[in-house]
C-alpha cells in the first residue's frame, strides 16, 4: 500500500471520528499476521515440521526484531506498550516538505553564490516519496552535484578582495533584523508562539496537507492572514533581544511560516489537478487515485514572493518529455 | 487518562557569570506527556503569567540528536536506562512527586542559561579528527568496499553515539572517554576510516585534553547512564588504537 494512500486513509477515518486511543487521533498497525507468516516461513526454512503457534509466533518477532527492533523500542518508550504483543497505535505527521527554494541546474538559487541543496531547494518526489528518496536527494546533491558546480561560482570569486562588514548593504540590513527583533519584542501581547505555531500547522495540516480542495485552500488562506494579523497584535516574547532567547529563536521563524504557508496554499489553489504529493479531492479517478491533468498543468511553478501585501508573481517552467511517455501510477 | 501533579524544583541561571539556584514549580502533566512536553506544559503557563520560561534544549524529541541534555533526579537523562530525557514519559513518575531538575556540571559545559550548556566542546573533538576524507564527485560501486557483517554491527554500535555528553555529567571526573571512544571505534572498525585511524585518535584525545575534561578512572559511570547503551569496551579499544599510533609516530 503506498503511504500517501496509507496516510490519507488514516487520517479521513480519524476525522470521521472513528480514531481509537483517548485522543481518537490513532489506527491500528497490526503486526500480528506478518508475525506469524514471518514465523512460518522462519520455521519451514529451517526444517521444524509442526512447529506450535508459540513457537511460530516467537520466530516471527525475532524477524521483526531484526527489521524494526529499534522503531519497535521507540515505540514501547512512547506509550508504554509492546508491539510485538498489542496493535501499534500510528498516525500520520509531516515530515517532509515537498518543494522549496528556486535552483537552477548548479543548484544555485536567484541569489548568485547561494547554493541550496538537500530538503530546502525544489524536490523531485512523488506522491508517496520513497523512503530513503529524501536522504539520497542530500546524498545525491552534497556529492554528486555541488562538488562539480560550486567550482565555477569560487573561481570567479577568487580575486574579490575581502568584504568590509561597514558596507551600506550590511548596516541596512543589520538595521532591518534589529527592527524586526524590536518589533517582536514590543508586541508584548498575551499569547505564546507556540500557540500560534500549532494554530497554523493545524491550518495547513487540515487543509494543505495529504488531500486539498479549492474550499478549503480558499478558506485557510484567509484564516493564514488572520492569524498573522493577530500573531502582530497579540505575540507575547518573553526575555530581551539581546540575550540567548529559545523563545525569541522561535519567534523568527514562526513569522516567516505565515508567509510561507500562505504561499503553498495560494501554489496549491492555482494547480486545479492531482499531482504528486498534491491531491485535489476534486481531481480523483474513480478508485481515488490522483487524476493529473497534462493539458493545462505539465509545468513547475517558481512562485516570486513580493512582501505581505503583494500578489505573488508565477514563474511557470514548462516540462517537455521528449523520451519517456507520461503515464500515471498504477500499483494493480 | 491519570492527571499527575507535580512540584518541580528546577535549576535557573541567566547566564554564565550570574549564580543560580533552584526555583519551585507546581505542574500538571498528565501520564502519557514526555518528560520535555511536561516542560512545554510548565512553559506555557510561565508565558502565561508573563514569567520567562525555562531554557532547555531540544530538538528530534525522539532520541536520536542529544540535544535534550539535563539532570533529573540525580541521573543524566534521567532515572530510566536507555532512555534520553524526551523519550522519558511522565508514566514513570507518582502523582504528587518531587523531581529536581539541573543542568550538567562539568567545567567543559559551561550553563549558558537554566538547563542549557554549551556542548560546543564535543564539536571541536570531532573537528579534529570525526571525520574520514572521501572522493566526492562519482560514486563508486556498492561492492567495492566489503565490510563483514560482524564489523558493521560494531562500528554501528560505536554510531549510536549521538553526543549527548551524559557519559561527562555522570562521570565523577568529568571525562569524556566514552563519547571519543565511541567516535574512533566507529570510524577505525570500517575500511574508510582505516587511512587516518592513527592521525585521528591522537588529534582528538589531545582536543579532549585541551577541552578541560578529565581523566578516565574506570568507574564506569558513564555506561550505565548512556542513553544508547555505549560499552566502556570502546574505551579498551580507543586506548590500543592510541598506544598503537603512538608507538608508530616515535618510531
Ligand atoms: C521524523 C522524520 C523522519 C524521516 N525519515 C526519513 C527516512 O526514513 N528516509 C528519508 O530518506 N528521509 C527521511 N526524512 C526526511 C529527511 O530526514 C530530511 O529530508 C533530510 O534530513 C533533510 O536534510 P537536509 O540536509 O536537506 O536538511 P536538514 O537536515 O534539515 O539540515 C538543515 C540544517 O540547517 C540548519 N539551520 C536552519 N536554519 C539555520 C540558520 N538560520 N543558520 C544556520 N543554520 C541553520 C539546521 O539547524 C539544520 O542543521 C525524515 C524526516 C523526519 C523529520
Ligand atoms: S557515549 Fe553515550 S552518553 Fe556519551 S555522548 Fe555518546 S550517547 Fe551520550
Ligand atoms: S531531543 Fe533529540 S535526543 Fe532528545
Amino acid at each position: 500500500m503506498p503511504r500517501d494512500v496509507a496516510s490519507r486513509a488514516a487520517k479521513t477515518a480519524c476525522d470521521e471520528g472513528l480514531g481509537v486511543a483517548p485522543t481518537g487521533l490513532a489506527v491500528y498497525l497490526d503486526f500480528s499476521a506478518a508475525i506469524k507468516r514471518y514465523g512460518q516461513s522462519k520455521a519451514n526454512s529451517a526444517g521444524i515440521h509442526n512447529a506450535s503457534e508459540a513457537q511460530i509466533i516467537e520466530l516471527g518477532e525475532k524477524v521483526v526484531e531484526e527489521k524494526y527492533g529499534n522503531l519497535f523500542e521507540m515505540y514501547e518508550k512512547i506509550t508504554g506498550e509492546n508491539p510485538y504483543k498489542l496493535p501499534m497505535k500510528i498516525y500520520p505527521a509531516v515530515h517532509y516538505t515537498m518543494g522549496g527554494l528556486w535552483v537552477d541546474y548548479n543548484l544555485e538559487t536567484n541569489i548568485p553564490g547561494l547554493f541550496a541543496l538537500g530538503e530546502c531547494n525544489f524536490s523531485d518526489h512523488g506522491a508517496n516519496r520513497l523512503g530513503a528518496s529524501a536522504l539520497m536527494q542530500g546524498l545525491a546533491d552534497g556529492y554528486f552535484v555541488l562538488p562539480y558546480t560550486i567550482g565555477k561560482f569560487l573561481s570567479g570569486d577568487i580575486s574579490t578582495p575581502k568584504i568590509d562588514a561597514n558596507r551600506a548593504e550590511f548596516v541596512a540590513v543589520e538595521k532591518e533584523t534589529r527592527e524586526r527583533i524590536d518589533k517582536l519584542m514590543s508586541i508584548g501581547g498575551s499569547q505564546s508562539i507556540e500557540s500560534f505555531h500549532r494554530r497554523l500547522g493545524k491550518i495547513m495540516w487540515d487543509y494543505c496537507g495529504m488531500s486539498r480542495t479549492t474550499e478549503g485552500l480558499t478558506a485557510a488562506r484567509q484564516m493564514i492572514r488572520e492569524l498573522r494579523d493577530e500573531f502582530y497584535r497579540d505575540v507575547f516574547v518573553p526575555g530581551k533581544g539581546d540575550e540567548f532567547n529559545p523563545e525569541l529563536e522561535k519567534a523568527q521563524p514562526a513569522a516567516d511560516f505565515f508567509e510561507l504557508g500562505e504561499l503553498m496554499v495560494v501554489d496549491a489553489l492555482n494547480r486545479n489537478e492531482s499531482c504528486g504529493g498534491h491531491f485535489r479531492e476534486e481531481s480523483q479517478t474513480e478508485e481515488g487515485e490522483a487524476k493529473r491533468d497534462d493539458v493545462n498543468y505539465r509545468y513547475v511553478a517558481a512562485w516570486e514572493y513580493r512582501g505581505w501585501k503583494e500578489e505573488p508573481i508565477m514563474h511557470r517552467e514548462d516540462l517537455d518529455f521528449d523520451n519517456i511517455e507520461l503515464k500515471s501510477r498504477s500499483y494493480k | 487518562m491519570s492527571q499527575l501533579n507535580l512540584s518541580l524544583k528546577i535549576w535557573r541561571q541567566k547566564n554564565a557569570n550570574e549564580k543560580g539556584s533552584f526555583e519551585t514549580h507546581q505542574v500538571e502533566a498528565n501520564e502519557h506527556m514526555s518528560f520535555l512536553e511536561m516542560l512545554d506544559v510548565l512553559n506555557e503557563k510561565l508565558i502565561s503569567e508573563k514569567k520567562e520560561p525555562v531554557a532547555f534544549e531540544h530538538d528530534c524529541r525522539e532520541g536520536i540528536c542529544g540535544a535534550c541534555s539535563m539532570v533529573i533526579n540525580g541521573h543524566p537523562h534521567g532515572p530510566q536506562q536507555k532512555t534520553t530525557t524526551c523519550q522519558l514519559h511522565m508514566r514513570h513518575f507518582k502523582n504528587g512527586d518531587t523531581i529536581h531538575i539541573e543542568p550538567y556540571r562539568a567545567g567543559a559545559f559551561p550553563v549558558i542559561r537554566d538547563l542549557v550548556v554549551d556542548r560546543a566542546a564535543f564539536d571541536r573533538i570531532i573537528q579534529a579528527g570525526g571525520f574520514v576524507s572521501v572522493n566526492t564527485g562519482q560514486p563508486q560501486d556498492a561492492n567495492a568496499l566489503p565490510v563483514e557483517k560482524d564489523q558493521a554491527s560494531r562500528a554501528f554500535d560505536g554510531a549510536e553515539c549521538i553526543g549527548c555528553g551524559a557519559c561527562v555529567a555522570a562521570c565523577p571526573n568529568a571525562s569524556a572517554m566514552l563519547f571519543v571512544s565511541a567516535k574512533v571505534s566507529h570510524l577505525a572498525l570500517l575500511p574508510q576510516g582505516k587511512v587516518e585511524a592513527a592521525r585521528r585518535v591522537q588529534s582528538m584525545v589531545k582536543q579532549m585534553d585541551l577541552e578541560g575534561f578529565g581523566n578516565c578512572s574506570n568507574v564506569t559511570a558513564c555506561e550505565a547512564e548512556c542513553p544508547k547503551g555505549i560499552s566502556v569496551e570502546n574505551i579498551a579499544r580507543m586506548n590500543r588504537e592510541y598506544f598503537a599510533a603512538v608507538l608508530k609516530s616515535e618510531e
